[in-house]
């Protein structure tokens, strides 16, 4: 059985300690602890680069069992600055995955902890709210300077991390083998996307250019693109003003589609405002309503901020109703359209377990986003038609759109 | 939207008699479903002829029908009852046939009935093979390829045509795959396809694409009529492809898959769903992946709740079957609050932050000449489930939840231990920890079974520990122990007793160092969300950690309820019925009633009946764990059968208060020869018997007592190795058997009684006076086990002052023992030439019964809960129980006398499953299930029981009898009044003499090893055909067999033709008593021209108990009188 031969520990900033072993690299890291409550894509999660800056605790038990494989990778690193599980499996049985858990996340110096009690971690957060911890492994831990280290360090509110996930230059995202012919041109803004996004973008028929968080609105539009997309990524939204401008100049002159951070940066360059969730979401069970066609659909989520909901919702959660009578599940879509200088916008989405809204339209600018995570990547797939909607924006918009199919082309 | 208001009356179905492959699921769905449907305001009319189970409870539905589940009697109910609606998902494949039938035969059309849950086309599509094949090609998945063939040329063309080798070859017709096989080159393929021709009765073979070694994976899925789909759960089968899923270890959920391996399998069960057309409600999908090749087939998919959705709804918290009955009503599932969490909607796929671990229980020990190999036909009878913080410990508990009467034998020879390996069998995991304690290499265990290495890794794991821990016995043992290590075992999930096996220690003593180094379980909440979300749910477990979730909650005193823990023949749903209500009448007394049980087919297992439920194994360690968490005021342990009796006695010792019938009193009832010192005490009468512990002793005491005896170990339930020995040398092969399966106690010999008339009684008492419950009279003579035996209320045959004897030995037994709450007595009554009757004490046991719900059922007096009220300390005279004042008024016990009707319970017997195994009954229970029937008289009743357990009795035809010498005088008035009926009879050649000589028109017809011999002179010869008795029922030219056997004699040819007899689904009837029931059915149903008539519970009995809205803690038992409806 894998055992670390060192104590391992997390070391809360509220003083609370969790005693274990300590795994792959040793050493103390900080961050902000989270939880996850997937059973499977560990590897997925711990390469998210929205994990940025966090130490993601797995709350299903095992974590390992089927090893790790280059085509589970959502980006070229690990993000996670350590890994908190019960019990870490360190061996490859499943034949699509080449290398054990635990050596490899060695190889990428990731400071892990098993021994945990997860549940207890994970409910203690769910009461405290998330907050900054250390993770440590080693002999001769002190807990006064690991805690001390914990206070010390800066909580998420506020913080730009986005410049620390994103990719330094432009880059085309090479189109897979079988992918089909490219038939929209794409401009996706690095805050730090996952590599499922892209391919799910090349999947629908599109060539994908990665372009930095900082790339100016003039240089996204001189590529001439059908469609501009805004990635997931870290920390807080608020704190990405220039991101923010981007996409307020970008409106109205290029389709535009948000995931998860991008879905934050488009609600802000509307006007509306974001917050802080207590403990966030993170997991694949999450129950998203589209009250466009009425159907539930089940997504991928990993996020600590969220768009402030409009009046009706935020009553209907004062009420305490999520489910029946005067419940979010059922407002209608009409009650749900804010004003905004762009124009009416229409809240299509909202989470189902505590009422967040999970998606926006401009009903006169061709835009939208969602909170959730439609790639999957890990995760349920019935979202996936999120994908098509941006082509067809893009198609609908085609006649107003500043690069032309022609320039690009196709 | 909410619920339909188009519908008011909606007709469920239930699943019937438990069988191998059906068990009590079907009772927990159905439960839920009638539950459901009622707190949302329809009128619901449940029919199920199984009367142990506690959907049957008037309270549970309006209209209560204990009826056969046949198409006649359903459309009968539901001409009287008119409903709007079917919902037929919740009562397994007996109710899908049900309304795939009453469809088809057009009755739903003409009463205007509409399915719900699954419609017509759907079931269709799911269930028919070809329409299933053609829908999944329709969607681009695959089903193992197959083809029917008759010939060897034709199965030739269809490989031709591209069936894939290797095949698997089943013939039609024959039991169990008897006569199938494997082929995987073209040279095997023809001789297996030959001998598959050769062993099909109609010369036909399946060939199917072998999938066998894939991993077997099941997706839980649940669609609305809003089209949101939702995995519940997934299950991978440890055992690959090739054991039927009830027969494989599982475990949820899935470990092995990568998110895109299992996005695939969850993609493909969306597909599945919406093409099948599964408006609304719960399925089981299941699929066979191939590692080596990525390719991924459907097996089969259910479109109804199933024994995997039970198994799903525990192991994750969402409770399939409630919210599938929701669904079915009009409600879409995010319109459903999750109960658990109460704020957050039932649209979403349960996460667990736990695994958990099924392990199926068997039975093959009853019947020694089966096929003990598991294969695709299901043969295990019970499961149990465990849940731990990891798969090790989850494993680990499931091994122990096992109960295992017999412990698995391990062969010295590691090479043999390998090949046995190869064969998945019950004792296959004993067998690999075994191998790897042996060093065997994980290669090599992974060639022989194909079990996934992942698995097979954390096997090798577990005997690692072993080993480690095995290595302080020299440094100190358990005294040495650190802490540290102590605590890293129970973690990895280990009990006390296996860690002082390794430490050589008792259990006693690993617990007295572990408590001192305070090593204890925490619990922690089953919630389906990891914690994400507050629960509200009290549903725990056992594991090591550090944070314990399940604190005592001050204020209500609390009581625990011991479950029965997994299914076994001899301990079943009867059990699991009787704990259910005590935990009801518990919290109805104002008590926080606390269950532990670690069945996950069960009522008492939904989190929704107690005040808390623990998902824990039964055994001394993990109950008193349990117990030392809650403190409560004390423990029941007279519902859960044998289980919680075997521990009792332990925590007693251990300080612990057994509540109702004291610690004493259940040894004073259990040790023989206490207990006849309360026999001659009290006058009465037992047979002669001896405790023997050595063979010398057993027999000098057989030959004192007289042959035949009947011989068993001590503490046994079921009749487990209990057997009628006619002379010294079976009586010494015997004792070897026997000693084996209890070694710990002595062995019994009483003396068979013959020619007797078995009876049973529950009573209530409560120390002082004593409610008799129903006296119930056997229809099989004595010998035959209890729990065999079809039986009837009232007795029909025993005179009046008999009945009345029987009625006062049970209250001075139950005074004298000092029984509080449930009792059992059986009696043995010997009809003597000059008048009276012999009444011979057989059994006393001071708990709970299996007949106990079949006797409340056709009472309407709902004994558990009586005992249950006894047990808290309240008096039966206070009670108003019915017949109370009546019966003392007539200086009779008090019973209910005022039954106008006869209810019949008969038993179901899982021979189909067991290919080579004798029908025949004896002292040792079989039985799986049992049905009940009511009449306005025996026969009626009889006849009703016989057609819910399956036998339909013939109306017309050809009876066969076959008769023993001792049994000779006893055929003739049976024969005379079937030959008066215009039944054709045949007989053998002895038999047919006596009905000759008695005027009897009757045929001979050749025995069977007669017609062998014949046949085999008449092949030299080149002479014509012989046709033997076995050949016509074969043929189906006989409708009935009434076959009886004496002592070991007239073996063979019997056992040919009862074999015959069960391939044909004749019914058979092994013995005189139930002979000439049958035929007093078969005459009394000719009589009345087959009508059909039906009796609701609630007609029935006039009243019902009414509990469920009395106020805690004060009201009595209230008797609501309904209008009698004639």
């Amino acid at each position: 059985m894998y055992r670390g031969d060192l104590p391992g520990c997390v070391v809360l900033a509220d003083g609370t300690v969790f005693e274990g072993f300590g795994f792959a690299a040793r050493g103390w890291v900080l961050g902000e602890v989270v939880f996850n409550t997937g059973m499977t894509g560990y590897q997925e999660i711990v390469t998210d680069p929205s994990y940025h800056g966090q130490m993601v605790t797995f709350t299903y038990p095992l974590v390992g069992n089927y090893g790790v494989a280059d085509h589970l990778m959502e980006s070229g690193e690990v993000r996670s600055r350590a890994v908190i599980v019960r019990e870490v499996k360190n061996s490859v049985w499943n034949s699509t995955c080449r290398e054990a858990w635990v050596d490899w996340l060695e190889k990428k110096g990731v400071v892990g902890v098993g021994g945990i009690d997860t549940r207890a971690l994970t409910r203690h957060i769910r009461e405290a709210g998330a907050m900054t911890g250390c993770v440590a492994v080693g002999n001769d831990l002190c807990r006064e300077d690991l805690l001390a280290a914990a206070q010390a360090h800066p909580a998420m509110s506020g913080l730009d991390l986005v410049s620390h996930v994103t990719c330094r230059e432009p880059w085309e995202w090479p189109r897979p083998e079988g992918a089909p012919q490219p038939r929209y041109r794409v401009v996706a803004y690095d805050f730090g996307i996952k590599r499922s996004i892209l391919r799910n973008l090349t999947a629908v028929g599109c060539a994908v250019t990665v372009v930095p968080a900082h790339w100016t609105a003039a240089d996204t539009l001189a590529l001439g693109p059908d469609g501009v997309f805004l990635s997931n990524g870290p920390g807080d939204p608020a704190a990405v003003g220039y991101a923010i401008a981007t996409v307020r100049e970008l409106l109205g002159k290029v389709p535009v589609f948000g995931i998860c951070l991008g879905h934050q940066l488009l609600a802000l360059a509307l006007g509306f405002s974001t917050y802080k969730l207590k403990f966030g979401h993170r997991g694949i069970n999450h129950p998203v309503r589209n009250y466009l066609s009425g159907k539930v659909e089940i997504t991928s989520q990993n996020h600590g901020f969220a768009v402030e909901p409009p009046p009706v919702v935020s009553e209907a959660l004062e009420r305490g109703a999520v489910v029946g009578e005067g419940g979010v599940s059922t407002l209608a879509a009409e009650d749900m359209v804010l004003d905004s200088p762009f124009g009416p916008v229409q809240v299509t989405h909202l989470n189902l377990n505590d009422g967040t809204v999970e998606g926006l339209e401009l009903l006169e600018v061709p835009a939208f986003s969602v909170q959730y995570h439609p790639e999957a990547g890990p995760g349920p797939h019935d979202s996936y038609y999120l994908f098509r909607q941006f082509t067809r924006l893009m198609e609908e918009s085609a006649g107003f759109v500043a690069g032309s199919r022609a320039r690009n082309g196709f | 939207m909410p619920r339909r208001t188009d519908i008011h009356k909606i007709l469920v179905l239930g699943s019937g008699p438990i069988v191998i492959g059906q068990a009590c699921e079907f009772d927990y769905s159905g439960t839920q479903a009638c539950r459901v449907l009622m707190q949302e305001g329809y009128q619901v009319v449940l029919v199920n002829s199984n009367p142990a189970t506690i959907m049957t409870d008037p309270s549970f539905s309006h209209r209560t029908y204990i009826e056969p589940l046949v198409p006649e009697v359903v459309a009968k109910v539901i001409e009287v009852e008119r409903p709007d609606a079917l919902l037929p998902t919740l009562g397994g494949q007996t109710a899908l046939n049900l309304a795939v039938a009453l469809w088809e035969d057009g009755t739903l059309q003409k009463y205007g009935v509409e399915l719900i849950g699954a419609d017509y086309r759907a079931i269709r599509r799911a269930e028919a093979r070809d329409e299933f094949r053609a829908t999944m090609a329709s969607i681009g998945l695959r089903v193992p390829d197959s083809a029917v063939v008759n010939s060897l040329a034709e199965a030739q063309a269809a490989v031709a045509a591209g069936l894939r080798l290797p095949l698997i070859i089943r013939p039609s017709f024959t039991l169990g795959g008897h006569g199938g096989g494997v082929a995987a080159t073209a040279a095997e393929f023809d001789s297996v396809v030959q001998a598959g021709l050769e062993a099909s009765p109609i010369h036909q073979v399946l060939l199917e694409e072998s999938v066998m070694g894939w991993k077997e994976f099941e997706l839980e899925v649940m669609r609305d009529r809003k089209d949101n789909v939702v995995i519940v759960c997934s299950i991978e089968n440890i055992d690959p492809m090739g054991v039927h899923t009830g027969d494989s270890v599982t475990v949820a959920p899935q470990q092995t898959l990568t998110d895109v391996q299992y996005q695939r399998m969850r993609d493909a069960s969306l597909a599945i769903i919406r093409a099948i057309g599964v408006e609304t409600g719960g399925s089981n999908i299941q699929f066979a992946y191939s590692p080596e090749t990525d390719e991924l087939v459907v097996i089969e998919m259910n479109p109804r709740v199933s024994r995997s959705s039970a198994l799903a709804s525990k192991a994750t918290g969402f409770p399939i079957a409630k919210i599938a009955a929701k669904l079915a009503v009009g409600y879409t599932l995010d319109e459903i609050a999750n109960d658990i969490t109460r704020k957050t909607p039932a649209c979403f796929e349960p996460t667990i932050d736990y695994v958990v671990v099924k392990t199926p229980r068997w039975a093959f020990e009853k019947f020694p000449l089966a096929d003990t190999r598991l294969t695709t036909h299901m043969k295990s009878v019970g499961e149990n489930m465990a849940i731990g913080r990891t798969f090790k410990e989850a494993f680990l508990k499931s091994m122990r939840s096992r109960e295992l009467d017999v412990q698995p034998e391990i062969p010295e020879d590691t090479d043999e231990l390998v090949v046995r390996i190869a064969t998945p069998s019950a004792e296959r995991y004993d067998l690999i920890l075994e191998a790897f304690r042996r060093g065997v290499s994980l290669e090599t265990i992974f060639r022989a079974t194909q079990i996934d290495e992942w698995f097979l890794e954390e096997f090798r794991e577990i005997v690692e520990a072993e080993k480690h821990l095995q290595s302080f016995t020299a440094q100190g043992g358990l005294e040495s122990l650190p802490r540290e290590e102590l605590r890293q075992a129970k973690r990895l999930g280990f009990s006390d007793q296996q860690i002082g096996q390794l430490l050589r220690a008792t259990e006693e003593e690993v617990r007295r160092r572990r408590v001192a180094l305070g090593v204890i379980p925490t619990y922690k909440a089953v919630d389906t969300c990891a914690a994400e979300f507050e629960a509200y749910t009290p549903y725990f477990y056992s594991t090591y950690e550090d944070e314990n979730e399940a604190l005592p909650e001050p204020g209500r005193q609390s009581v625990i309820i011991l479950g029965s823990g997994p299914n076994r023949i001899g301990q079943g749903i009867e059990f699991d019925y009787c704990c259910v209500h005590a935990v009801q009448e518990m919290r109805e007394l104002g008590y926080k009633a606390i269950m532990i049980n670690c069945n996950p087919e069960t009522v008492s297992t939904d989190y929704d009946v107690s005040d808390r439920l623990y998902f824990e194994p039964l055994t001394f360690e993990d109950v008193l764990n349990v117990i030392e968490n809650e403190k409560p005021k004390g423990v029941v342990v007279q519902f859960g059968g044998q289980t919680p009796l075997k521990i009792a006695g332990r925590l007693h010792a251990a300080g612990v208060n057994i509540l109702g019938t004291s610690q004493e009193a259940i040894d004073l009832a259990e040790d023989r020869e206490r207990f006849a010192q309360v026999l001659r005490r009290l006058g009465l009468k037992a047979p002669p018997y001896g405790t023997v512990r050595t063979e010398e002793e057993a027999l000098a005491v057989a030959e004192r007592v007289g042959y035949p005896v009947l011989v068993r170990p001590s503490y046994v339930l079921g009749g487990r190795a209990m057997e009628i020995v006619y002379d010294p040398d079976s009586l010494q092969q015997y004792l070897r058997t026997a000693v084996k399966a209890s070694p710990d106690h002595p062995v019994l010999i009483d003396r068979f009684l013959e020619h007797c008339t078995e009876v049973d009684v529950d009573a209530v008492c409560d120390g002082e006076d004593v409610y008799i419950g129903a006296v119930m009279q056997h229809v099989e003579e004595a010998g035959i086990h209890s729990g065999d035996s079809a039986c009837v209320i009232p007795t029909v045959s025993l005179g009046e002052a008999t009945v009345r004897m029987i009625e006062e030995q049970t209250a001075a037994l139950a005074r004298e023992l000092g029984v509080v709450g449930l009792m059992n007595v059986q009696f043995a009554v010997q009809q003597s030439d000059h008048g009276g009757a012999g009444i011979y004490v057989l059994e006393v046991n001071p708990r709970g019964s299996r007949t106990v719900p079949f006797a409340s059922k056709a009472t309407g007096v709902p004994l558990a809960r009586v005992a249950t009220r006894v047990i808290a300390g309240l008096r039966l005279r206070d009670l108003d129980l019915p017949g109370w004042a009546e019966s003392l008024a007539a200086g009779m016990i008090p019973r209910r006398r005022d039954l106008r009707h006869v209810a019949v319970k008969e038993v179901v017997l899982p021979f189909p499953r067991f290919p080579g195994v004798d029908t025949t009954l004896g002292p040792e229970m079989k039985s799986t299930g049992e049905v009940m029937g009511v009449g306005r008289s025996f026969p009626e009743a009889f006849a009703k029981a016989s057609l819910g357990a399956g036998d339909r009795l013939p109306r017309k035809g050809t009876i066969f009898i076959s008769v023993a010498d001792s049994e000779k005088d006893s055929v003739v008035l049976m024969a005379l009044v079937l030959s008066t009926l215009g039944f054709r009879i045949l007989a053998t050649e002895g038999t047919h003499r006596v009905l000759k000589l008695n005027g009897i028109e009757a045929e001979p017809v050749l025995k069977h090893t007669v017609g062998m011999e014949l046949r085999a002179a008449a092949m030299e010869e080149g002479a014509g055909t012989i046709t033997t008795i076995v050949d016509l029922i074969e043929a189906g030219e006989v409708d009935l067999v009434i076959n009886i056997p004496r002592g070991r004699g007239a073996r063979t040819d019997g056992y040919e033709i009862r074999r015959a007899a069960l391939r044909r689904r004749v019914p058979t009837m092994t013995n005189a008593a139930a002979a000439h029931a049958a035929v007093q059915a078969i005459a009394n149903d000719l009589r009345r021209g087959g009508e059909v008539t039906v009796t609701c519970l609630q007609d029935l009995h006039g009243f019902t108990t009414q509990l469920a809205g009395g106020p805690r803690g004060s009201s009595p038992l209230k008797w609501v009188r309904l209008e009698e409806t004639g």
